[in-house]
């Protein structure tokens, strides 16, 4: 496991700001989805800041990075505004995807960041032509591809394996491995471990601790370059642990895991509250540095929920604006008889 | 102009579009080294070697996947299913990624792809072998489907698709492959989706049919003529777009039309087009409108019970005296 000394200062506060603003993000969110602002499904990321910050934070902004319908932490980390996040939420035109995607759908093209997807294993093959793409251009660029510890027993992850090493593509599957799908514990359905599931196309597991941001930040910088320099794919468990409930219809600790592990996981494995206790001990920063960097993303924060709350409605003209990517002249695309 | 088959004519239509754009690929089961399951790639692989004519392996929606991401970052990759049966496997893919990418992502990410192959029955396949899948999707939006009848219409709506910004649906016939007919040569030869054909013309009963369906359709038209009935045939060509004017512009003329469709009828594209009728040409009609499609079931083996099954001539000719009242 790696320790402080593995990274610079910098990059340690990067990191730190980074899950903080992540944290308080999606404090914001769920405060604003309990009083109606966020509608639909919403799925929070917080404790497994880590992962985001860990594995996006490697990548330059021509890599592309797509994720699951828990996305909101890796479109910030990719480079998508908080407030274009934030309006999202909210649905209104100034969201990342202009309200029409919404928590399980943002999108940032212009920073790689190639969208959440609400489908279990529906990225997994998206990835995978991601991947072909750079690689029939003869880039440089990686995708790394986020999935849930449930989505290993899905078709299309054996199927993206497959073809992945095949033809040596460039994607890392990054398994978000919080032992939960849903309610449902990993080892419930499966009979073999994580590190198992790649092995048959020829890929070994890697396994790195989601909850240590250093750990998951030096072990994926590694891994990136060598998928740059043609590795080819890669399969990395990390391990991680989800502080809240699957959505935010789910209570905390639910009914399938006791209060007492979901306790001792927040109060002993925070990514946060590690970070920020390894760099206090060794003096790089002090409680008062960090509760100034605390103030610091709140306010960010502040300020996206302000943006998404002044943003305007989509107007109801542009509901049909996207469906196609042009209105081609002849014949009829829609057949609902409405008048715009 | 050159008499070829519709096998050639998609052939040429892959060759001509991947000799223009080096982001078109094709991909699928069995398409470079067997030289397609049905040869519609032919020497592909040879002239464009594996990196753009890549065989898969069974892997309908991982492939189907790959199409999309690829899509996503600016390739044109044209998929091709050993038939539509199998793209079923792929469903999710289509639709919940292809067909709506650009509509959640707000427009930022589209994905211009074709997905191709042959759709439909052809003799005794049995029930997961003899389907029409226009309708699976037909009903999304976000889709666009085609469905060439002809050679020329092979080659053209298959290269139009091609340069088509959104996710295009190619279906085929695989009875249609080895039907001969004249095709325009050159690079700039289309058919723009969305133009319906009136393949013949006629003023007592509108066909308002597509795909393998209109040889049918014309052998009616033949029978009827004899018995003193003109049939305008309608060969719809695109689904969607669907070009809604040329069946209001026949259908106001023969004040009759009937449906004929090689798919099920429940949610069918009759129902569409009968629904289209009710709403916008409700004074023009002297008579219900009627539809012929395969019959309600599964395709049964059995050869009599499999003719018996697909809508045929001899029913299309009965529903089109039926709405002349004869």
């Amino acid at each position: 496991m790696a320790s402080i000394d593995a990274l610079e200062k910098a990059d340690l506060m990067g990191l730190l700001k980074q899950m903080l603003l992540y944290r308080r993000f999606e404090e914001k969110a769920g405060e604003s989805y309990a009083i109606g602002k966020i509608g639909g499904f919403c799925h929070l990321h917080i404790g497994q800041e880590a992962v985001a910050a860990g594995c996006i934070t490697p990548l330059r902004k021509d890599d592309y990075a797509i994720g699951t319908y828990r996305e909101h932490t890796q479109a910030l980390a990719k480079g998508v505004a908080p407030g274009a996040v934030m309006a999202e939420l909210y649905g209104k035109a100034s969201g990342a995807s202009k309200g029409l995607g919404g928590s399980m759908h943002i999108f940032g093209a212009d920073v790689g960041f190639m969208g959440g997807h609400g489908i279990v294993g529906g990225q997994l093959g998206l990835a995978l032509g991601i991947a072909w793409g750079i690689s029939y251009r003869g880039g440089d660029q990686v995708c790394v591809c986020f999935l849930g510890d449930a989505a290993v027993n899905q078709g299309a992850f054996h199927e993206s394996m497959n073809m992945a090493a095949i033809w040596n593509l460039p994607v890392i599957y990054a398994v978000e491995n919080n032992d939960y799908g849903m309610g449902t514990k990993f080892s419930r359905v499966s009979d073999t471990s994580m590190s198992q599931k790649s092995a048959s196309h020829g890929v070994p597991a890697r396994v790195v601790d989601g909850q240590n941001v250093i750990s998951t930040y030096v072990d994926f910088s590694a891994i990136v370059e060598e998928v740059r320099q043609g590795a080819g794919p890669q399969f990395v468990d990390v391990q991680c642990y989800r502080f809240k409930g699957h959505s935010m219809s789910d209570p905390v600790s639910g009914t399938y895991r006791s209060k007492k592990e979901v306790e001792d996981k927040t109060e002993n494995a925070d990514p946060i509250r590690m970070l920020a206790d390894q760099m206090i001990e060794a003096r790089l920063i002090s409680e008062e540095d960090l509760e100034a960097m605390d103030v610091e993303a709140r306010d960010i924060v502040r300020k996206a929920e302000e943006f998404a709350e002044e943003a305007p409605e989509p107007d109801l003209k542009t509901l049909y604006d996207f469906v196609y990517s042009e209105i081609t002249p002849n014949g009829r695309l829609f057949f609902d008889g409405r008048t715009i | 102009m050159a008499e070829i088959t519709y096998r050639d004519a998609l052939n040429q239509a892959l060759a001509e579009e991947m000799e223009r754009d080096d982001s078109v690929f094709l991909l699928g089961e069995e398409v470079a080294e067997y030289d397609g399951a049905y040869k519609v790639s032919r020497g592909l692989l040879e002239r464009f070697g594996d990196k753009r004519v890549v065989d898969t392996p069974i892997s309908e929606l991982g492939f189907t996947g790959l199409g999309v991401g690829a899509a996503m970052v600016g390739l044109r990759p044209v998929v091709e299913f050993m038939t539509f049966n199998f793209s079923l496997l792929a469903l999710d893919q289509v639709i919940n990624s292809a067909a709506k990418m650009g509509s959640m992502s707000g427009g930022q990410i589209t994905s211009p792809m074709v997905l191709r192959g042959p759709s439909g029955a052809a003799l005794q396949l049995g029930a997961q072998h003899s389907q029409a899948c226009e309708a699976w999707y037909l009903h999304t939006p976000g889709l666009k489907v085609v469905t060439p009848g002809t050679p020329a219409d092979a080659k053209g709506l298959l290269k139009a698709a091609i340069r088509d910004n959104d996710p295009v649906v190619v279906m085929e016939s695989e009875v249609l492959y080895n039907l001969k007919g004249e095709v325009p040569e050159g690079e700039d030869f289309l058919i723009p989706l969305g133009v319906a054909d009136l393949k013949r013309e006629g003023g007592d009963v509108s066909i308002i049919t597509h795909g393998q369906m209109i040889h049918v359709a014309m052998k009616a038209a033949e029978e009827l003529e004899k018995k003193g009935i003109e049939a305008d045939v309608l060969d719809l060509r695109s689904l969607r777009p669907l070009d809604v004017e040329a069946i209001l512009e026949s259908v106001s003329k023969t004040n009759r039309a009937v449906c004929l469709e090689e798919g099920w009828s429940y949610g069918g594209v009759g129902s569409q087009v009968t629904s289209i009728l009710m709403e916008e040409a409700f004074d023009d009609l002297d008579a219900p409108v009627l539809r012929v499609t395969q019959a309600d079931v599964p395709m049964p083996y059995n050869k009599k019970l499999e003719a018996w099954s697909k809508p045929s001539v001899g029913r299309l000719v009965e529903a089109c005296e039926k709405v002349c009242y004869v």
